[in-house]
């Protein structure tokens, strides 16, 4: 019987953190942001294989990486609500409680599978006032990140999420927010279309289920009503410390 | 709750109800018949109507224990996703629990699969859970829906109606169900036109719920004293959408005004004198 080398805890953590970074930094980019009437979900996708879905009445989700293992998880997430809503009351299902079941589970799978998940995924919830929507980030070891205002998932984070801080104001309608989030994952060298990204939005004012698609013709309309003239890179803003 | 996660072959797909059995909620099975032990309460006559922009559908408020009203506002008709809408008669309990369920089971289906089901689709789920309820039928807790939706693929209304073994039929016009359908089914037969609109469409339910209430005990009529009228809702391009209670009521108020024949009894009674 042979005996299996020794490996340090240490090293192990580090080798499948570097693992699952690599598979997500691999991805495009996904921004979530609050504006004015609730939250606004913006991937660079093609929106046939969805990045952004529907969890429940007030609750989104999104996820980044490998597209498999972020669906099953999107579903899993569908079936809990749908569960939980079922048993108790719509109102009881909710995004804290939500994200802590992914984060066990993404913990769960990090530290005891083969493989990681090379996943990062968000839970947003729309609260009844402005100051009370809820976005919980959940990265591949299953750490939650409770963001307020604006978040970035996937590779480059850290440039896009630099870009987000700056163009972020309180207040925002839907086309400034659409315009902050899609010159945030686009940068200085390039301007994504209306068929390079895949948009969402949870309402706020909806009677029930807030979530709405933002494609076709209003996506194109929203994008076309974009203050912000096409990039520059002369006008452009620095990008800075890229940890900005 | 932990979050439910299966293994690719113990997969339970968009299906709610698969979902629930995976998770150990199964209806009781009951023996016997249930109705001649104990008061069961019963919703009573709902009706549907095709008009020229889609689907109408509405339910009287009365329920029904025995020969007891046990309840004055009980609502028959319900949206059962952007579309579509479903109206009840029948054992009351478990009407309400298949309604609530089927709403869940469209909404699960849209959320799982990114898509909603086309409306053959839906009309068939509920075809199923009509039929899967089929043992609890037989003893006495019989529930018969009607569905209706805007088929957004055809760009037009469409009428489905059940029988208790899960059976179901497409109406091209009008379909009624529950204790007075055969008197509201008989009202808007004859009224019906191809292409109402919307004002003559309520008109002719109403008319139809208020014949019936007339004929069927079990029916209510409209309650002026308390304010109660029928539901209404209409389903159209644009989604399942409720009438107004006022808007229900000012119908009505011209329905007695048109009516009302001084002078003059139902036929029932003054056929003895």
């Amino acid at each position: 019987m042979s005996m299996p080398f020794y490996v340090a805890p240490e090293q192990v953590m580090k080798d499948r953190a570097d693992y699952a970074r690599k598979g997500i930094a691999r991805g495009r980019s996904l921004v979530a942001l609050a504006y004015d009437s609730g939250i606004l979900l913006c991937a660079e996708n093609s929106q046939r294989l969805r990045k952004i879905s529907e969890i429940h009445d007030r609750i989104a989700f999104a996820g980044v990486g490998k597209y498999n293992e972020f669906d099953q998880l999107r579903i899993a997430g569908v079936r809990h609500a749908d569960l939980k809503g079922y048993s108790y009351s719509r109102e009881d299902v909710d995004a804290r409680s939500l994200a802590n079941q992914y984060a066990q589970i993404l913990g769960q799978v990090f530290t005891h599978e083969m493989k990681p998940m090379e996943v990062e995924i968000l839970v947003a919830e729309v609260g009844n006032e402005p100051g009370a929507d809820l976005m919980f980030r959940i990265l591949y070891d299953g750490t939650i990140v409770d963001e307020s205002n604006g978040t970035v998932l996937g590779g480059e984070a850290d440039t896009i999420s630099g870009r987000l801080t700056e163009r972020w104001s309180e207040g925002l309608d839907l086309v400034g927010a659409l315009s902050v989030a899609r010159h945030s994952l686009s940068g200085p060298d390039r301007v994504l279309g209306a068929t390079e990204l895949e948009v969402a939005v949870l309402e706020r004012t909806s009677a029930r289920r807030a979530f709405r698609r933002i494609d076709d013709t209003e996506l194109d309309g929203l994008v076309a009503a974009d203050p912000e003239p096409p990039v520059d890179p002369v006008d452009e803003p620095s990008l800075g410390d890229p940890a900005g | 709750m932990t979050l439910p996660l299966f293994a690719p072959d113990d997969d339970p797909g968009p299906s709610f109800m698969a979902l629930l059995r995976h998770a150990g909620h199964t209806p009781p099975v009951i023996n016997g018949d249930v109705d001649a032990r104990v008061a069961i309460t019963h919703g009573t006559t709902v009706v549907a109507i095709r008009y020229a922009d889609g689907a109408i559908m509405a339910g009287d408020r009365r329920a029904t224990s025995g020969n007891l009203i046990s309840h004055r506002t009980i609502e028959k008709v319900f949206p059962a996703d952007r579309h579509s809408g479903v109206a009840i008669a029948g054992a009351a309990g478990p009407a309400i629990e298949m309604v609530k369920l089927f709403q869940l089971q469209l909404e699960h289906y849209e959320k799982v699969e990114g898509t909603a089901l086309s409306l053959d689709g839906k009309a068939n789920q509920l075809s199923q859970m009509v039929r899967n309820h089929l043992p609890a039928a037989m003893q006495g807790l019989a529930v018969v829906p009607l569905f209706a939706g805007y088929d957004v693929r055809r760009g037009q209304g469409r009428l489905f109606q059940y029988d208790v073994t899960g059976g179901r039929y497409e109406e091209s016009n009008h379909a009624a169900t529950g204790s007075g359908s055969l008197h509201a089914g008989t009202v808007v037969k004859l009224g019906y036109r191809d292409g109402l609109d919307r004002e003559a469409a309520i008109d002719l339910a109403i008319s139809a719920l208020f014949q019936a209430a007339d004929e069927d005990s079990a029916t209510g009529g409209p309650d002026l004293v308390r304010g109660i009228y029928p539901t209404v809702a209409t389903i159209t391009a644009e989604g399942f959408t409720h009438v107004g209670n006022d808007e229900v009521a000012e119908r009505f108020r011209n329905l007695i005004a048109d009516l009302t024949v001084p002078g003059s009894l139902g036929g029932t009674e003054g056929s003895g004198t």
